[in-house]
């Protein structure tokens, strides 16, 4: 009996085997490689072991005795290049210049004689300067949270106690929350849109049904670029919406309508309205059609029928479009690029600069999970609404 | 049932593997290009006539750039990538990092046989193209003469736009602030010149509209959403060419680039990728390509060749190349990071 | 008679289908009056219609002597219990039972104890906290009663409530509602396609063919003297012998007999049928009419037996009470009836 059941338990463990496996690949372990490669700092141990061995006992202000330098020296002759070029894009992000001053050093290290000692402030006088140096020391440690205090605009002073980096310096921090508040109104829009569009597409049939739900389809069909310049069309200074206000006498001058937040909110909304949609509609269709005429009956005004009944039933709906909207919308670069202002820059494209332009994984790492962190958070508080809140209408 | 089963488990575990090393052995020689009409001229005149002379399979991809994207591929050695042509700075670290093969200067017939800032250890130079300040000749009947004039609001009201970020913008408003050009990298290079040129943006920061995509400058130019840009000259040739426009670029205070081809480090078709340089850089195939787009020339030898008319429209030509700089990919290199943050909290403020 | 609900020549059309034509009815005070038809017949489209759901598209309806045509649903307070109870799966018992309540603005001191009094009296006090998911199909149903009837209001409407049940189920509701109407002396609408039900339940019924009233009576009146051929078929079992008129009070039938049938008023030669219901055919030879037949079958159906039943032309089917000697098939018998168990209509 027993074994009976170990042998069934056995097989089903064998049929969610594809799924574990998948998630397992393509999920769980590229979220791990995320989180390992913004906290992991191993490259520069491991280019410059010598010097690493050596520089902790460098007193951090003057230039590193002879001993330390030679040691350096001996990491650029002996490591190979590639391992080289992981270390150099690491120090290169805490102090601009490592790159092309290591390139320099490395290369007369290379053509150094057995046997002779290279002056490194001759190779470049960078060296005499103890930040360089300072850089390699703090960078020897296996893991760091560099990362992660950058992408919050926070960095560990020379005492190692974490402060604020300068206005000037960095600006993550407001473009996360400026992530935020657009992907927020953005949210907000869809609702109000998407609400009672989907219960109009809910209480037509037929044709009408189809009609309503593929043009809020469309924009899904369609490509970024047509997409785009369909905006373009619209909303520039010269375009149609501003042409016909002008013809109609309701403005003197064309509106700012894109290249502003107005311009990415609308565009976004746009995209984004059939996540909003789709999910309503789904909820607001499995309502039994019996529930408005009885609030009626029972004494209840059209609105008040609606609050009281309508409302809460497409909750579900309206919280899961909201949460896929939001989700989507955090992610957005392109559409603020193209139609964004100066200001409507999102985090994603600070992510793709450092990942795609300078191949800085562990900062394009370190923003990424503070976005995968405020998206799991918003996704237990939904957990906790929705199991709070209303049955769906079945 | 249950043989079946097996069988399926089996066929399709071979379907794997068979999937897996097809992409892992011989693989056709594999170009990388920037896409668009420019891919298009490059298949024209390098991709199909090579093919037809050595029998040498091409197989085209495209990419948008991005020294990430070739870091990423070179995780896994060798990358399913050969030929891949590269901007300045992807030259650069990718040099620095290993990730290129060296060239052989000496088959290609000589480093004197190409422009002195087309040779590099890792890379062929490709073409030569400039970013400058342009205008619709239409539009305007005072044309701007410089950077000056494009700080100038007053005499040209209007929005100007800049592509989105801190190369270029940078050197620009240096030029603006009166920096001879020669010299705007070595000012560039220090804490206050970085400050004068972001106080020079300043000036004309509720002025500015900043691009991405480089279709999007010429779409500002003839919407009149700008009264000046920044813009690849090669594309404001195109634009003139196809719609008749009469979009003008400035070439004093212009920056050059120059985009190389490289061969990934381990290529298996490392051979026939240098055999595929050789051609693309060969003078009677490099001259065809102003036909297409206006992009200067890295063999010496072709640009000679080339009608005085189409010389002149070019990047390369004498005239244009006065009073006009390289980028200086070492500067962007080790800078692009601390300033790309300091660019977008300036924009923030 | 005065009518607490009146409907005056109420027509109702959709597009080019006419789903009620002018109907006439009338409802007394405290009356439980059931529509009864079969599926699209309107009765539910008259319940729609007195809801405030659908408008009529033409004739009045008048409650209490007031036209209500221009009132919206919610003003009307009609209580109405529908098919699949309409119960709010958001919200409690107790606040699916406030509800009306609510909404009319009793104060919650107030509400909190009428609710419960209400739950009560249908036990379901101990349920008031549950959603209705969490109740079977008898108690929602009662939940739904409920909440239509705790604001008072003057009439309940309901439309075809016990569907949904199972037998049993069904008629210990029919009983409660009953109970209910006869306790509280509701003004009850009810609206059904299952004729035990509304004579079981009605005071009165009213048998819907095609959008217009077959007929309107007591249980008693539509079930022993059908005015048609629709109302005989449809209600109950039914003999119907078609036959030509040969007096006042005679009709011959097509195998030839000619038999004695109430006074009729229908002129001699006129094609009418004859309808007798099979439990008023007797085999003791009683009666003003007699046929010769021959039993063709015999069922037993525990409490009584179907025989069924060759008059020649005629097909008869008689219901006999067990006890009566044993029948068997091939058997000759004469059966008989009383002129008074017979209605007449035309045929």
């Amino acid at each position: 009996m027993n074994a009976v059941s170990a042998r069934q338990r056995g097989r089903a463990a064998l049929l969610i085997a594809p799924l574990v496996i998948f998630l397992g690949v393509f999920f769980l372990w590229p979220l791990w490689l995320m989180v390992d490669v913004s906290i992991r700092n191993d490259a520069i141990g491991g280019a410059f072991p010598r010097t690493a061995e050596l520089i902790g006992s460098w007193d951090g202000e003057a230039m590193p005795d002879a001993e330390i330098q030679a040691a350096l020296v001996e990491d650029l002759r002996e490591t190979p290049q590639s391992t080289l070029g992981a270390a150099v894009r690491t120090l290169n992000s805490q102090v601009s210049g490592f790159r092309t001053l290591m390139g320099r050093t490395a290369n007369a290290a290379r053509d150094l004689e057995d046997g002779q000692t290279l002056d490194l402030v001759e190779v470049d006088d960078r060296w005499a300067e103890p930040r360089f140096w300072q850089a390699i020391q703090t960078s020897v440690a296996p893991y760091t949270d560099r990362n992660l205090l950058a992408a919050l605009d926070l960095e560990r002073s020379d005492t190692g106690e974490i402060e604020r980096m300068a206005a000037s310096a960095s600006a993550n921090r407001l473009i996360i929350w400026r992530t935020f508040a657009i992907a927020g109104s953005v949210t907000v829009l869809c609702a109000l849109i998407g609400l009672p569009y989907a219960m109009l597409a809910a209480s037509v049939t037929g044709w009408k049904r189809n009609a309503l739900l593929l043009a809020v389809l469309l924009p899904l069909w369609t490509s970024l670029l047509v997409r785009t310049a369909a905006w373009f069309i619209l909303l520039q200074n010269e375009g149609i919406i501003n042409k016909t206000l002008i013809g109609l006498g309701w403005i003197d001058g064309p509106l700012p309508l894109i290249f502003n937040r107005l311009g990415v909110v609308i565009a976004m909304t746009h995209v984004l309205l059939p996540f909003m949609v789709l999910p309503i509609f789904s909820v607001v269709s499995a309502i039994p059609k019996n529930l408005m005429p009885a609030a009626a009956s029972l004494g209840a005004r059209p609105l008040r029928a609606f609050w009281r009944v309508l409302l809460p039933l497409s909750m579900p709906g309206l919280l899961a479009g909201s949460l896929l909207v939001f989700m989507v919308a955090i992610g957005y670069y392109i559409t603020p690029a193209l139609v964004g202002g100066p200001n409507d820059q999102m985090i994603s494209s600070v992510i793709a600069f450092y990942a795609l332009q300078t191949a800085n994984w562990g900062m394009a790492g370190a923003l990424g999970i503070l976005l995968l962190a405020v998206t799991t958070v918003l996704y237990l508080v939904y957990g906790r609404l929705s199991r709070g809140g209303a049955p769906t209408g079945a | 049932m249950k043989s079946t089963v097996k069988r399926l488990a089996l066929a399709s575990s071979f379907a794997v593997l068979a999937i897996a090393s097809s992409s892992a052995q011989d693989r056709n020689l594999t170009v990388v290009s920037w896409g668009g009409n420019y891919q298009d001229a490059q298949r024209e005149i390098y991709f199909e006539p090579f093919t037809a002379e050595t029998g040498t399979a091409v197989t085209e991809e495209s990419w948008d750039g991005g020294y990430g994207v070739i870091a990423a591929k070179m995780e896994t050695r060798p990358a399913d990538w050969d030929v891949v042509q590269v901007e300045t700075e992807e030259l650069a670290l990718g040099c620095a990092d290993g990730m290129y093969e060296t060239v052989d200067w000496e088959a290609l017939g000589g480093e004197d046989k190409f422009l002195p800032a087309a040779v590099n250890e890792c890379g062929v130079g490709a073409i030569v193209w400039t970013t400058g300040l342009s205008y619709d000749a239409e539009k305007l009947t005072e044309a701007p003469t410089g950077w000056e004039d494009f700080w100038n609001t007053e005499e040209y009201p209007g929005k100007r736009g800049l592509r989105r970020g801190p190369k270029y913008s940078l050197e620009f408003a240096l030029m603006a602030d009166g920096v001879p050009v020669e010299e705007v990298y070595q000012v560039l290079g220090t804490d206050e010149g970085v400050d004068r040129a972001f106080a020079k943006l300043d000036e004309i920061k509720g002025d500015i509209v900043w691009w991405e995509a480089g279709a999007q400058p010429i779409q500002l130019l003839a919407s009149g959403e700008v009264v000046m840009t920044t813009a690849y000259n090669g594309r404001l040739a195109g634009i003139n060419k196809t719609e008749g426009t009469n979009f003008q670029i400035v070439w004093p205070g212009s920056i050059y680039a120059i985009d190389s081809w490289v061969v990934l480090k381990d290529s298996p078709n490392k051979d026939a990728a240098f055999e595929f340089i050789n051609f693309a850089s060969q003078p009677e195939n490099q001259a065809k390509l102003p036909e297409f787009i206006a992009y200067g020339l890295t063999n010496v030898e072709a640009g000679a060749a080339l009608a005085p008319e189409v010389a002149a429209e070019l990047p390369t030509s004498p005239e244009n190349l006065e009073g006009a700089i390289a980028l200086d990919g070492d500067f962007w290199v080790d800078n692009i990071e601390e300033l790309n943050e300091r660019f977008n909290a300036w924009l923030a403020q | 008679m005065t009518a607490f609900i009146e409907l005056r020549g109420v027509s109702k059309t959709f597009g080019q289908v006419t789903v009620v034509e002018g109907l006439n009815l009338e409802v007394r005070k405290g009356e439980f009056l059931s529509l009864l038809g079969p599926s699209g017949s309107g009765k539910t489209t008259i319940l729609m219609m007195l809801a405030g759901f659908e408008g009529a598209t033409s004739g009045d309806i008048l409650l209490d002597g007031e036209k209500i045509d221009h009132l919206p649903p919610y003003r009307r307070g009609m209580g109405v219990v529908f098919q699949n109870y309409a119960l709010f799966p958001h919200m409690s018992v107790a606040e699916n039972v406030a509800f009306p309540l609510e909404m009319r603005g009793v104060p919650k001191s107030e509400t909190r104890p009428r609710v419960k009094a209400a739950l009560d009296r249908v036990q379901l006090g101990h349920l008031a906290d549950r959603r209705p998911d969490q109740l079977s199909g008898g108690q929602q149903q009662r939940v739904a009663l409920t909440r239509a009837l705790v604001y008072e209001p003057k009439v309940i409407l309901m439309d075809e409530p016990l569907g949904a049940l199972d037998k049993k189920l069904r008629e210990e509701m029919q009983l409660e509602i009953r109970e209910l109407h006869r306790r509280l002396g509701l003004t009850i609408i009810f609206v059904t396609h299952d004729q035990s039900e509304a004579l079981t339940m009605s005071d009165r019924i009213a048998i819907f063919d095609a959008g217009k009233i077959a007929q309107i009576g007591t249980a008693g009146e539509v079930y022993d003297h059908p005015h048609n051929r629709f109302v005989a078929e449809f209600i109950g079992e039914t003999n119907l012998l078609d036959g030509v008129v040969k007096g006042p009070a005679a009709v011959e039938l097509t195998n030839g007999a000619t038999i004695v049938a109430p006074d009729h008023g229908y002129a001699a030669g006129s094609r009418v049928s004859v309808s007798i219901r099979p439990e008023r055919l007797r085999l003791d030879g009683n009666g003003d009419n007699r046929l010769q037949a021959t039993i063709s079958d015999v069922v037993y159906q525990g409490d009584h037996l179907r025989l069924h039943l060759d008059a020649g032309a005629l097909s008869l089917v008689a219901r006999l009470e067990r006890g009566a000697a044993e029948r068997r098939t091939g058997e000759s018998v004469t059966v008989s009836f009383a002129a008074a168990d017979c209605s007449v209509f035309a045929a």
